[in-house]
C-alpha cells in the first residue's frame, strides 16, 4: 500500500519560501510525475516526502499515518538518485543487499531477494562487480535494484535518467514503466523533461516556483491546459501563442495553437508567412514561419516530408476546435 | 604535458636536479654512513665516504647506554595514541561540518585553525602547572592528550576536506536505505574515506613523532620519546659522532619511510586545503 | 540542507571536538593572562601579589628583549627568503621533464621528516663543528680558515639548519601549485611569442603568488616558535635567543612566571597578527 497525502505542506529556506502551502494526493499504485523547469521546487518536494528535508509546516501522511516527524529510514520509501548514489566500495550484490542488511533480515532471505532482484533487472552476471566497473545504464539498474528489494510503500525517483545518453534514456524509460506495471507500487518521479512525464505518468503534477500549476493525466494536460504556463510546458514543439486582434476576435487575451493543429498549404489559408528554418525529422517536418503578422514566429508541424524552401510563402490554417483561449491572467477560458 | 623535449635539455635537467637532490639529502646520507663507522673513522681527516670498516657496534652501544627501545616505544605510543584518539574525536566532527553545514560551520573551522596557531611558549607555564597538579608530568597519558589537542585542528581540517569530496547523495541514499547515523558513518562514509583517513593518520603520526616542544618540556626519563632521547646527546662527551649517528638513524628511520608514502597528502594537510 | 534530526545529531557529534579545543584554548590562555599580572616566583616565595602591567613593562624594557626581537626577525626573515627563493627555483626545476623525477623528489623532501632535535645535532656536530665538522674540512680544503659556526655565526648557523628543514615544505607546496598550472595557458603564451623569462614573470610567478603567500604565512607561524633547534645547539647563547626562547627561559629556567607570562601574551598577539592573514586566505578557499 502506498497512498501519500500532502496537507498544506510548506517549505522555507531562511526567508525564501520555496514551496508555498500545497495540497496533493498521490493514490496507491499511481505513477506520479513532478515536472517543471529547474528551480521549480520539484526536487525539494520529493526530498520532503523522502524525509531528507524537514517540512516547515504542514503534514505528510503515508498510508494514512502521519510521517512528518519520521526520519527517512522509518518512512518505508525507497529512492533512486540522479547520480545513482551507489556505494562505490561495495560490490553490486552488497549494494543491493544494503537496505536489507540495515533492516536486519536473515542472511538467506537477503540472498534470496538479491538474487531475485538481480534476475529481474538483468544484473545476475554483474553481482560481484563494483559500481565503478559498470556502464551508466547498469548502474541505474543497480540503484533500482537497491530500491525494489525493500518492497517499499513507494519509490521516489529524482531525475534518474538525466545522466544517461539519449538512446539509453528511452530504453530505461520503458524499463521503469514496465517495472511499475509489474509491481504496481506507487512511484513518484521527478523530471524536467516533459517527454518523460507524458510517456510514463498516470498523473502529472506541473510545478512552477513551488506552486502546483495543474494536476492531471497526460492527456488532460495536453488537451485542457489550465493556463499558458502548462500549455507552453507540455507538448513538443511548444504551443504557439498569439495575442492581439486574432485573440480578441475570439474573445480572449491570448490564444494558443499547437504546431500539430495547424494545416499548411502553398495556395491558401487563414494566415500567411515566409518559411524560415525547416527541421526534417522524416516522419514530420517542423517549419518555422516568419512575418505572419501574428507577432512571434509560428511553428507548424507537417506530417511526413513537405516541399517548402527557405523564403517561400506559406499559408496556415488553425483548426478552430483546437484553439486554446486564455484570459489576461493567462488562465484558460 | 606531452611535449617533445630535446634529450639534451632533459639530460641537463636530470643532472641539475639529481645534483641538488643529493646535496639536500647528503646530511641524512652522511648520518646513516657515519653510524656504521668506528668513532675514529667518523672524524678521520680526510673524511672517509664508503671505504671504511662497516660495523654495527654503535647501534648496540646506543641501545645499551640509553635503552633506545624504551624511547622508541614511548614515541610509538605518543604518536600513535594521540593520532588515534584525534581521529576518533575528529571523524564525527568532520562529518557534521561536511554534510550538515550551517552558517557557523566556516567560523568554527576557522576558529579551530586559530587554536593551532597559539604559540606553545605562550601557554607553557599553565600547561606545565596543570601537569604538575594533575600528576601528568613525565607521563605518556599526558603527552598523548597534549599532542592530540595540538594536532586535532589539522586532523579535523584534513578529514573535512576529504569528506567534502564525497557526494552527499550517497549518504542520503544510506539514510533512505534505513541506515542509522552510526551505520551511515561506519559502513558508508568511513570505508569510502579510507584513503583520506589513512593519509590523515600518516601525516599526524609524522607531526606527533617529530614534535619537539612539549615532548622536551613535559617529559623526563620515564615518558621521554625519541626527540628527548636525541636531545640527551646535545652535550658532547669525547668521541661520539658515530654513536650520535646511530641514535639519529634509529630515530628518523621509521618516520622517513612513512613520510615518503605520504608526500602527496602532506601538501593538503599542511596548507589546510589552501593548496591542493 | 538537512533535517532537524540530522542537525541535532551534527551538534552532538561536534561537541567533543569543540569542547576539547575550547578548553585547550581558554584554560591556559586565561591562566597566562592571570599570571602576567602577578609577581609569581614559584621557587622564591610563590605568589607575591598583583603588579598590574609591571611585567609587561619589564619584559619589554629588559636588556634581552630587543636583541631577542632582532634575532627572531633575522631568523624568520632569513629562513623565509632562502626557502621561498630556492623553493620556487627547485619547484620549477622539478616540474621539468627528467629521468628519475620520483627519486629526486624523495631526496629533496626527506629533510622535512627528520625530527628537529636530530637535524640540529647532526648539523651542529658533524657539519658545523670547528674541529671535526665536514664544513671545516671543506673550508680547509680550499685553504680557508674554518668558521666557528655556533659561536661566531650563531644566527646564520641556525638559519641554515632551519632552512634545510623547511626548504622541502616550500618546494613541495610550490611544486604542487606549479603542476596545477594550466598547460594550455603556457602553450598559448608560447604561441604569442613570450620568452622563457617573460613566461616566468607574467604567468608562472602570478600563478604561484597564492601558494607563496600560504607558504610564507604557515612557515612564519612555525618559525616564530622554533625551539628545539636553539635548545640543542646554542641554548640561546651567542645572540641566538629568540623571543620564544627568551620566554621559555623566563618561565622554566629562571622561574619568573609573571614576567614570562607577559612575554607569552606578546607572543600570542604577534602570532595572531600573522594568523589573521593566513586565515583570510584559507577562508576564501572555503567559499568556493
Amino acid at each position: 500500500m502506498g497512498q501519500i497525502i500532502l496537507n498544506q505542506v510548506r517549505k522555507t529556506f531562511g526567508d525564501v519560501e520555496v514551496i508555498p502551502p500545497l495540497d496533493l494526493t498521490i493514490n496507491d499504485g499511481e505513477f506520479c510525475v513532478f515536472v517543471g523547469p529547474s528551480g521549480c521546487g520539484k526536487s525539494t518536494l520529493l526530498r520532503l516526502i523522502a524525509g531528507l528535508e524537514d517540512v516547515t509546516s504542514g503534514d505528510i501522511s503515508i498510508d494514512g499515518q502521519s510521517a512528518t516527524e519520521l526520519p527517512p529510514a522509518k518512512r518505508g520509501l525507497a529512492m533512486v538518485f540522479q547520480s545513482y548514489a551507489l556505494y562505490p566500495h561495495m560490490s553490486v550484490r552488497k549494494n543491493i543487499a544494503f537496505p536489507l542488511r540495515m533492516a536486519g533480515l536473515p542472511k538467506d532471505e537477503i540472498e534470496k531477494r538479491v538474487t531475485n532482484a538481480a534476475s529481474v533487472l538483468n544484473l545476475t552476471d554483474y553481482l560481484d562487480r563494483r559500481p565503478g566497473q559498470l556502464s551508466g545504464g547498469q548502474r541505474q539498474r543497480v540503484a533500482i535494484g537497491r530500491a525494489i528489494v525493500r518492497e517499499p510503500a513507494a519509490f521516489l525517483f529524482d531525475e534518474p535518467l538525466s545522466n544517461l545518453d539519449a538512446a539509453l534514456r528511452v530504453g530505461m524509460r520503458l524499463e521503469i514503466s514496465e517495472l511499475h506495471k509489474r509491481l504496481s507500487t506507487t512511484m513518484i518521479y521527478v523530471t524536467h523533461d516533459q517527454v518523460e512525464a507524458m510517456t510514463m505518468a498516470d498523473k502529472i503534477v506541473v510545478l512552477r516556483a513551488g506552486n502546483i500549476e495543474q494536476v492531471g493525466s497526460p492527456l488532460e494536460l495536453y488537451k485542457a491546459p489550465r493556463n499558458t504556463f502548462v500549455a507552453g510546458f507540455i507538448g513538443s514543439p511548444k504551443m504557439n501563442f498569439i495575442q492581439g486582434e486574432q485573440a480578441s476576435a475570439l474573445g480572449a487575451d491570448t490564444i494558443g495553437i499547437r504546431p500539430e493543429h495547424i494545416d499548411v498549404s502553398d495556395t491558401q489559408g487563414q494566415w500567411s508567412g515566409r518559411v524560415g528554418v525547416s527541421e526534417h525529422l522524416g516522419s514530420d517536418t517542423f517549419i518555422h514561419v516568419h512575418d505572419t503578422g501574428l507577432g512571434d514566429t509560428i511553428t507548424v508541424r507537417a506530417a511526413g516530408e513537405v516541399d517548402f524552401k527557405h523564403g517561400d510563402t506559406i499559408h496556415l490554417t488553425p483548426r478552430a476546435d483546437q484553439i486554446h483561449k486564455f484570459d489576461a491572467q493567462g488562465l484558460r477560458i | 604535458m606531452a611535449r617533445a623535449v630535446s634529450s639534451r635539455r632533459k639530460s641537463i635537467n636530470t643532472a641539475l636536479a639529481w645534483g641538488i637532490g643529493l646535496i639536500i639529502f647528503f646530511p641524512i646520507l652522511w648520518t646513516i654512513l657515519t653510524s656504521f663507522k668506528t668513532e675514529g673513522q667518523a672524524i678521520a681527516d680526510p673524511p672517509v665516504f664508503l671505504f671504511f670498516d662497516w660495523t654495527l657496534e654503535n647501534y648496540s652501544i646506543v641501545q645499551d647506554r640509553s635503552d633506545y627501545m624504551r624511547y622508541l616505544w614511548n614515541s610509538v605510543i605518543i604518536a600513535g595514541g594521540s593520532t588515534l584518539l584525534g581521529i576518533i574525536i575528529a571523524v564525527p566532527a568532520a562529518w557534521s561540518m561536511a554534510f550538515v553545514p550551517s552558517k557557523r560551520t566556516k567560523d568554527i573551522l576557522m576558529w579551530m585553525l586559530s587554536t593551532k596557531m597559539l604559540p606553545a611558549v605562550g601557554v607553557l607555564y599553565p600547561i606545565y602547572l596543570l601537569f604538575i597538579k594533575l600528576g601528568l608530568l613525565d607521563s605518556l597519558f599526558g603527552l598523548v592528550i597534549v599532542l592530540m589537542l595540538i594536532n586535532l585542528p589539522i586532523i579535523i581540517w584534513m578529514l573535512y576536506t576529504y569528506f567534502k569530496e564525497i557526494p552527499g547523495e550517497i549518504l542520503e541514499a544510506a539514510r533512505m536505505d534505513g541506515a542509522s547515523l552510526k551505520s551511515e558513518i561506519l559502513y558508508v562514509l568511513t570505508p569510502m574515506a579510507i584513503p583520506g583517513i589513512a593519509s590523515t593518520i600518516l601525516l599526524n603520526v609524522i607531526l606527533a613523532w617529530n614534535e619537539a616542544f612539549w615532548t622536551l618540556n613535559l617529559t623526563a626519563a620515564k615518558a621521554g620519546p625519541l626527540t628527548a632521547f636525541i636531545a640527551s646527546y646535545s652535550s658532547p662527551e669525547g668521541l661520539f659522532y658515530a654513536k650520535l649517528s646511530a641514535a639519529s638513524t634509529m630515530a628518523i628511520a621509521p618516520i622517513l619511510i612513512l613520510g615518503w608514502f605520504s608526500q602527496k597528502q602532506l601538501v593538503r594537510g599542511l596548507t589546510f586545503g589552501a593548496v591542493k | 540542507m538537512a533535517t532537524q534530526h540530522s542537525r541535532t545529531a551534527a551538534r552532538i557529534m561536534m561537541a567533543p571536538a569543540v569542547t576539547l579545543l575550547l578548553g585547550w584554548m581558554l584554560v591556559p590562555l586565561i591562566m597566562t593572562l592571570y599570571f602576567s599580572f602577578k609577581k609569581y616566583l614559584p621557587l622564591r616565595g610563590g605568589d607575591l601579589g598583583w603588579v598590574g602591567f609591571d611585567n609587561y613593562v619589564r619584559f619589554v624594557s629588559s636588556s634581552a628583549f630587543w636583541p631577542s626581537v632582532t634575532a627572531t626577525l633575522i631568523i624568520v626573515g632569513g629562513v623565509l627568503l632562502i626557502t621561498i627563493c630556492f623553493g620556487v627555483l627547485l619547484a620549477i626545476l622539478l616540474d621539468q621533464p627528467m629521468w628519475g623525477q620520483g627519486i629526486v623528489r624523495i631526496l629533496i623532501i626527506a629533510p622535512f621528516f627528520v625530527m628537529p632535535t636530530v637535524s640540529s645535532l647532526v648539523w651542529k656536530n658533524m657539519f658545523m663543528d670547528p674541529n671535526y665538522g665536514l664544513l671545516s674540512y671543506l673550508w680547509e680544503f680550499f685553504g680557508a680558515e674554518p668558521i666557528q659556526w655556533m659561536s661566531q655565526a650563531a644566527l646564520p648557523s641556525i638559519i641554515i639548519i632551519v632552512s634545510w628543514q623547511w626548504l622541502p615544505f616550500a618546494t613541495l607546496i610550490l611544486l604542487t601549485a606549479i603542476q596545477s598550472l594550466d598547460s594550455e595557458q603556457l602553450e598559448a603564451s608560447e604561441m604569442d611569442g613570450a620568452s622563457t623569462l617573460r613566461r616566468f614573470w607574467h604567468i608562472i610567478l602570478p600563478h604561484l603568488s597564492r601558494a607563496i603567500t600560504v607558504v610564507l604565512l604557515i612557515q612564519t607561524i612555525f618559525l616564530l616558535s622554533i625551539f628545539a633547534e636553539i635548545f640543542v645547539t646554542t641554548g640561546g647563547a651567542f645572540g641566538s635567543k629568540t623571543l620564544s626562547y627568551l620566554i621559555f627561559q623566563r618561565v622554566l629556567e629562571s622561574q619568573n612566571v609573571g614576567l614570562g607570562s607577559a612575554g607569552g601574551v606578546y607572543a600570542i598577539i604577534l602570532a595572531n597578527i600573522v594568523a589573521i592573514f593566513l586565515m583570510r586566505i584559507v577562508g576564501k578557499n572555503l567559499d568556493n
